[in-house]
This record gives C-alpha cells, structure tokens and sequence, in this order.
C-alpha cells in the first residue's frame, strides 16, 4: 500500500500512513526529525522566544543521538546544527561529529561533513588538524567529487600546518588532465601560497603549461594563481613576463571567436575570463616597457570593440580602462582610456557612474590634466541623490582643485557642504581648509570661507582646526578688523557650534579694541554689548567647557583693552568659585592680577605682563632623531619682563638650553629670582603644554616644599 | 578576494552566510546585522555599491549587493574583485539557483540551504571565483546529488521515480510548499 503520508522518504510510505517511525534506528528514542521538518517547525515559531525554545529541545535531542554514536542520524543532525548556526546559535558541540563524517565512506555524510567543517571550524581550535589525514585520504580518492570536496576544504580553511603536509598532494592534482580536479587544485594552490609563502616555488613548474588548457574554468583559475604568484614575488612576476604574447593570444580569440553558446553571457564570450587577463596583463605589464607593448594593441581592439550596452560589456571595458592607465601605455591609448571614463560618467546607470569616479580617482595624480576636462560632470555629480557617488565625487573635486579653478571650485564646495549628509561634512571642511589653505586668492576671500565653514557646518569642523585656524588670523595683520567684526557678528546669530564660538571669542579678546573702536565697516558695537555676549557664552548650556575658558580669557584681556574693568572684575570674581576647575583656576588668577594692578588699568606693561601669564611656556617644535634618541623641544619665553603675582616679584632669567635630552641624560636649569618682601611661603606652579605624536599634552606640576631657609 | 556571501530576506532573516574569513559567531551575527541594515537603507535606484560597515574589514572592503524579490544577495569583497564582475557573478548565481529549482523563490532557499551551499562551493572556493560557466556548474551539482542519491537507495530507485510521479497528482498538505523536482534530499 502506497502514499498517503506525503513526506518523501520511501521507507515510510511503505510502513503505513501516519506512522512517522522508520524502520531502522534505535528502538529506545524515535529518529531525529528531519531538516526540512525542523525548518517547518521553527517557521512555526511567533516569537524569539519560542524560536529558541525549540532550538534548545531540539540541540538536547542533537547531543543525546550524538552520545549514542549513530551513524545513520549523525548526517541529518549536523545538517540540522548547521541550519541552527546560521541562525546564530552555537553549534561548537557538532565540531567533532563534522569529523566523523568526513571519515564515512559515504559521499552523503562527506559532504555534510565537509561542508560542517567549512562553516563551524577555524585554525584556531587543535580539532581541524585531525582532519588533516582524511584530507589527505580524499585527495587521493578514487571519485573525483570526493577529490573535489577535500580540496575546497583545504583550499577555504586549511590552516599551515595542513597546507604543509599537504602542499605535495595538491601539487599533483594541479597536473592532472582532469580539468573539473585541475581548477580545484589551482585555486587551492593559492590558499596555499597565502598561508605559506614559502612553498612558492613547489607549485612554478605545474605551472607551465597551464595557460595551454582548452577548459574555460581551469583558465580562470589558473589566471588567478598566476596572478597571486606575481603579486607576492618580483621574482615570478620577472618569470611570468613571458607570458604575456599567450595571454594576448588568448584574448584575441575571446573576442574574436564569434557566438559560443557554452561561454556566452549577454552576447559575450566569457566575461569573467577576459576580466582576470585584462587584470593579469596591468600587472605584468607594470614598469615593464616590452610588456606593456605587446599589450597595446589588444587593449586598443578591447577598448573599441567592446559592446557597451550590457553591464558585462561595462565591466569588461573598466577593467581595461585599470590596465591602460597602470602600465605604459602610449599617450593617444591613455587618451581613449580617460574619455571612456568620461563617457562612463554620463552613463546613465549607477554603478557605471560610481565606478568611473572610482577609476578617476585612482589616476587624477598622473593624468590631472586629462581629467580636468571632465571636471563639471564630476562636480554635478555633487548633486546625485546616491551617497555612495557623492562621497566619490567630493573626493575627486577636491583632488582636482587648482589655483586657476579655486573659485568656482570653492562655490560648489561650500553649496555642497550646506548640504550634504552629515555623515560628509568633517571630511568636506577639512577639505574645504586644506585647499583654501593651498590655493587662496587672497586673504580675505580665505577669511570669508573659513566663516563660511563655520557657520554653516561648525559643529563638524576637526578640533585641531581651530588653533590653525587662530594662527592664520594673527598672521592676516590687514584683516584683523574684518575677521573680529564678522565673527561677532556671527555670533549674534548663533552659539551653537563651538569651534566658531572659540575662534571668535578668541578674536574678541584679541582685537576688542578693534571692534568697538570704529575701524569696521559697519555700525560698531559698544563695549557693554560685546560683554554681555560674551558673558551669555558663559552661562550658556550650549558652551562646553573649552570653550568657556576662551570666553573668559577673552574676557580678562579685555579689561586692559576696555574701559568697564569693574564690570570685568565682577564677572572675574563670580567665577572664582566656579565648579569648573580650570575657569575657576583662571578666575583666580586674573583677579589676583587685578587686586595687585588695581591702579595700572590700561598700562601697555600690564597689558604685556598679563598675555604672558596667560600663554604657558610654549613648545615651538618637536623633532626626533632616531639615531642618538634625542627629543629635541624648542622652546623660548615670549617675553622676558617681570612677572607678578600676588606678593612676590620675580625675574627669570634665561635657560641653559633649548634643548632637553630624553632618559635623564641632562637637565635644563633656569634661574628665577624672587623678591619676596613679605617673607610668604614660596609656591611655584608649572605649566607645560606640548605635542606628542601629533597630539597636544598638557602637564601641570605643583612645588609646595621649598625649604624655608628659602624664603624665611 | 570574497570575504562573505550573505543572503537574506527583506526583514534581515539570513537564508545562505558563507565567511571566507573565521569570525565566531557572535560576530558573525553581528556582520549580518550590520550589513542588513546598512543594504536596507537603500533606495531602489541608487548604486549597488557599499562602502563597508566596521565590522567587515574597513576602507579596502566593499558591500556588492543586489535585491531580487524578497531576497538580498550581498558580496563583501575587497579591491582585487572587479566590482562590475562581482554584480555579473551574483546574476550568474541567481540564475543557477533559478535553474536547479525550477523558479526559484525564498522558500527553495529557506529548505534547502545545504543545497544552495553546494551550489556555492561549485561557484566560489575559498574567497576566489571557481566556475562561472551555468551549466557545467549546473553538470557538477546534479553529478553529485545522483551520488547522493544512488548511495542511499541502492535498490529502491525504481520505487522511487514511481511514487514521484505519483505524489506530483495528489493534493495533499503542501499548501505554501510546491512539490517540485528537487534533487532528493534525505537529511
């Protein structure tokens, strides 16, 4: 009696319907379920929830069929663990099972087990090298799929110790005539390569007449051993030169061979080949002239001759635009390979798009000239609405920005930082920087689009930007006025994005005098508005930290360059008893200053005395010399004045050295004499700031302990 | 090189992961995650290239992805794959699929994910493109699966082809799941 049950496994049907026992298995527990059931049953599942507690039923019953030792099952369960693994749950446990069935003599349960071995073992556990042996059986299998599945293994996961022990297996395999076990062997040749550079050399003289192959698969793959053979050794790339004529030859007859239904995609013969010679020939046609003209011809009839309607067409037309460009090529070939691009790039697909701008990238260093002509399509696709192409593209704008096109460049730049994504704007406005830097015009068309930087995207800007940004100011002398007009100005609108907050609050302190005193263009502030929006910096929730401290500091140089001092010093005092460490410090400071200075308001010394007290020692540069291990700091005062503080005067005198030798070598000594008329305890506080590998250190120190025969 | 192949449907569940690079398998989830959710972000008419997510390998990888119906495919390779060949590779495996199941669709690949990964290991080994030619893959895989199925049923074969062609005229409880001529599976 046949089918009613409708599950396919012949051994049902003929038990009965409804029966869901087989025949065989073990008489305590029922079979495992099948694959495919476990997969119904968990599609079954409404919640993540249940989708794992059946998981965990089902893994239990797994382990208990692994603890008997069943042949039969273990095939099905390690099919089942691996469909749970993909869906994330671990599966380690059928590590060792994936073992014994690649030791069955059964091709069903080798190919499980492989393929359970490929998925959930690594080099990093000792397991896999048991499978070293019955690799080593498999390769020498008298079926050819068994071959097969040893070496897709050893050529996805082998680790090096098993590529060594079984370099010489697969050596051989790589010389059969047995072209399904040959292209297997090529590409597991270059895993071995990859893991053990060193057994190169084994696999050179397989290699001689693999190119000669009629099979289209094992080509391919020999195509690309070769290629991992020249990419890792100068030596094989020096060897394999010669076969380039082959090569040429090979895709002569691939483009010229007419229809050929066995290779054909979308009117094509073979794509996928022609791609990896196209790519072999860039690298062996590389630095090398003789090469590179055997190959020109062939790449001029690709070039040409390709049909571009089809992506394959595309692809195929791409990679010899790569190839062009990378070796050396005649100039009219070079000019053909750009315009392709160019052509790419007002290709309506996408991904021809993008992949045009990623070639134009690749050469706009060597041939800037060619892919200047293209520019204005490049910089609409600043506008594209995919990401992927934008970011391409903003690149290569900036790659192309010159001293001639720095303007019209910059105006689509910034339009383009308005806006863009955010995920773009660090990158675009350091861009922007670096070649307002490089190529302005003038100075004041540099201040202009640094304010437009920040004001449009000042939140993103870098935060090393701000002091380059600060030195280019003091260096601008003429601009002074405009830049401290312009920035408060900027301000007034918004305080929101602290790099400009910093930068103009550092102004203001600077070049205050600048702004209130009638030198600007337009209406000038008064002194008392330029503090209260200062002061509103101060206590505003959107000011960080930093950039309260340069509020403050600006707003302490302000009182020798203004005349509200009490207004200053009030403001001063508040913020002695700041929960802020660093502004109370300061707060503390400047109002010791201005009880001591009380009476010389104004003074041009204090003026001095105090932009010393506020700029730290201050490390010019830093260099190292590798040889003798030397740090070198240069470093000097700016100024050599007394310096003040509540009851002592002091003077310092000039250092011993500008340098400081690195591992206690030497030491700098640097005379300070105290006048200390009220006989008060000696307190000195250091301050150093310096960069170390690119970033800024800051290091305070504290002496409290001088003896008091010192100062006694 | 290929460093993974990942297919997964419209809401992120995975239906294939091949790494040609050891993660464990936290990361791996965490990769499928990750790329899920940058490929899904997508519009239908933008290109079909990703810059990476961290998690993948960083600057020199790239997502190649292409959606059919309710099914991502994505490739993440690094810059040694023609990204153009790449999204021709993913046509030829689709098409291999739709061949070896007859009109493939989401449910061929959710029952018989070993099948596809032997489709894969005939396509694809150990990061690098093996065969790209349909039907000698397509001759491979069958070759296989007969060996497969002789082992099995050394002597019911004939019994076998009978009740096929039995089962294929019964109604019977197969509902969202069509009875098709799959290549016997007995897992």
């Amino acid at each position: 009696m046949l089918i009613v049950c409708w599950s396919p496994v012949m051994v049902e049907v003929w038990n009965g319907p409804g029966d869901k026992k087989t025949v065989e298995g073990p008489s305590r527990m029922p079979a495992p379920i099948r694959l495919r059931e476990l997969i119904r049953t968990i599609r079954t599942a409404r919640t993540q929830a249940e989708e794992r507690e059946m998981i965990q039923k089902e893994c239990a019953a797994i382990r208990s069929s692994f603890r008997e030792e069943d042949n039969t099952y273990r095939c099905r369960n390690v099919a089942k663990l691996l469909y749970m693994h993909m869906l994330g749950y671990p599966a380690h446990f059928g590590q060792l099972e994936c073992l014994k069935l690649i030791a069955s003599q059964k091709f069903t349960d080798k190919r499980i087990g492989y393929l359970g071995a490929m998925l959930l073992l690594d080099e990093r556990q000792d397991v896999h090298l048991l499978m070293t042996n019955c690799i080593k059986n498999d390769l020498n299998h008298s079926t050819q799929y068994v071959q097969g599945l040893a070496l897709c293994t050893l050529g996805c996961m082998g680790s090096s110790e098993m590529c060594r022990d079984l370099a010489g297996e697969v050596e051989k395999l790589l010389k059969t005539s047995n072209s399904y076990l040959r292209k297997k062997a090529a590409l597991c040749a270059v895993h071995v390569i990859r893991k053990v550079p060193e057994l190169m050399e084994m696999f050179l003289p397989a290699t001689k007449n693999l190119l000669s192959e009629k099979n289209h698969g094992v080509l391919h793959t020999s195509v690309v051993l070769l290629t991992e053979m020249c990419e890792r050794s100068p030596d094989m790339l020096a060897h394999f030169r010669k076969l380039v004529p082959q090569l040429v030859r090979i895709l002569k007859n691939l483009i010229m061979s007419g229809y050929s239904p066995e290779h054909d995609v979308s009117g094509i013969s073979d794509p996928f080949l022609q791609v990896r010679i196209l790519r072999l020939l860039r690298i062996l046609g590389k630095g090398d002239d003789d090469s590179s003209e055997a190959m020109n011809d062939i790449l001029a009839q690709v070039a040409t001759n390709t049909e571009t309607s089809k992506n394959v067409g595309n692809a195929i037309l791409y990679e010899t635009v790569l190839t062009i460009m990378d070796i050396k090529s005649e100039s009219g070939l070079r000019v053909l390979a750009i315009n392709i691009l160019g052509r790419f790039l007002l290709n309506n697909d996408k991904n021809i798009r993008y992949v045009a701008l990623t070639s134009l990238l690749k050469t706009v260093q060597t041939d800037h000239n060619a892919v200047q002509r293209h520019r204005s399509t490049i910089v609409d696709c600043l506008k594209d609405l995919d990401v992927s192409i934008k970011r391409r593209a903003m690149e290569l704008s900036f790659a192309l920005v010159n001293g001639n096109n720095i303007r019209g460049m910059m105006k689509e730049l910034l339009y383009f930082l308005d806006s863009c994504d955010p995920e773009f704007k660090a990158d675009c406005a350091s861009g922007v920087f670096l070649a307002a830097e490089k190529y302005a015009p003038s100075k004041r068309w540099h201040i202009d689009t640094i304010m437009r930087v920040l004001t449009t995207a000042g939140s993103y800007v870098r935060d090393d930007s701000v002091p380059n940004l600060i030195q280019l100011i003091t260096n601008s002398v003429e601009m002074h006025a405009y830049t401290v007009q312009r920035l408060y100005k900027a301000l007034l609108d918004d305080i929101s994005q602290q790099p400009l907050v910093q930068v103009a609050s550092w102004c203001i302190g600077e070049y205050g005098d600048l702004l209130v005193s009638g030198q600007c263009e337009e209406e000038e502030p008064i002194q008392d508005e330029v503090l209260d929006v200062l002061e509103g910096l101060l206590v505003s929730n959107l000011s960080t930290p930093v950039t309260r401290g340069y509020a403050l500091t600006a707003i302490m140089k302000l009182s020798t360059r203004f005349t509200s001092v009490n207004r200053i010093k009030k403001v001063v005092s508040i913020y002695g008893s700041s929960i802020d460490v660093e502004l109370q410090q300061r707060a503390v400071e400047y109002n010791a200053l201005f009880k001591k200075y009380d009476h010389m308001s104004g003074d041009e010394w204090l003026r001095v005395t105090i932009d010393q007290l506020l700029s730290s020692v201050r490390i010019l540069s830093c260099s190292y010399d590798p040889n003798s291990s030397v740090v070198s700091l240069n470093f000097h005062l700016t100024r050599r004045p007394l310096s003040v503080c509540q009851t002592f005067q002091l003077q310092l005198l000039s250092p011993s050295s500008n340098v400081v030798p690195t591992l206690n070598q030497g030491t700098v000594t640097q005379v300070i004499r105290v006048l200390n008329p009220q006989k008060q305890q000696l307190r000195m506080r250091i301050k150093l700031t310096y960069t170390h590998k690119g970033s800024a250190v800051q290091d305070l120190a504290e002496v409290n302990n001088f003896p008091p025969q010192s100062w006694q | 090189m290929i460093k993974a192949i990942l297919i997964f449907n419209n809401h992120g569940k995975p239906r294939l992961s091949k790494f040609y690079e050891h993660y464990n398998e936290d990361t791996e989830q965490q990769i499928i995650r990750e790329t899920f959710h940058l490929v899904s972000k997508r519009d239908e008419n933008v290109c079909n290239f990703l810059e990476g997510g961290m998690l993948i390998g960083g600057s020199d990888y790239k997502l190649i992805y292409r959606h059919y119906a309710t099914l991502y495919f994505v490739f993440c390779v690094d810059s040694s794959e023609s990204e153009l060949g790449i999204l021709d590779l993913i046509q030829v495996f689709v098409e291999t699929l739709d061949k070896c199941f007859e009109n493939v669709c989401e449910l061929d690949l959710i029952f018989h994910v070993d099948k596809v990964h032997n489709i894969l290991a005939e396509m694809v080994m150990g990061g690098m493109v093996l065969e790209t030619n349909m039907n000698e893959i397509i001759t491979q895989v069958d070759a296989q699966n007969k060996m497969e199925k002789s082992e099995f049923f050394p002597f019911f074969s004939f019994s076998l082809s009978l009740y096929r062609r039995l089962s294929f005229s019964l109604p019977g409880r197969t509902g969202r799941h069509r009875q098709k001529n799959v290549s016997y599976c007995h897992v």
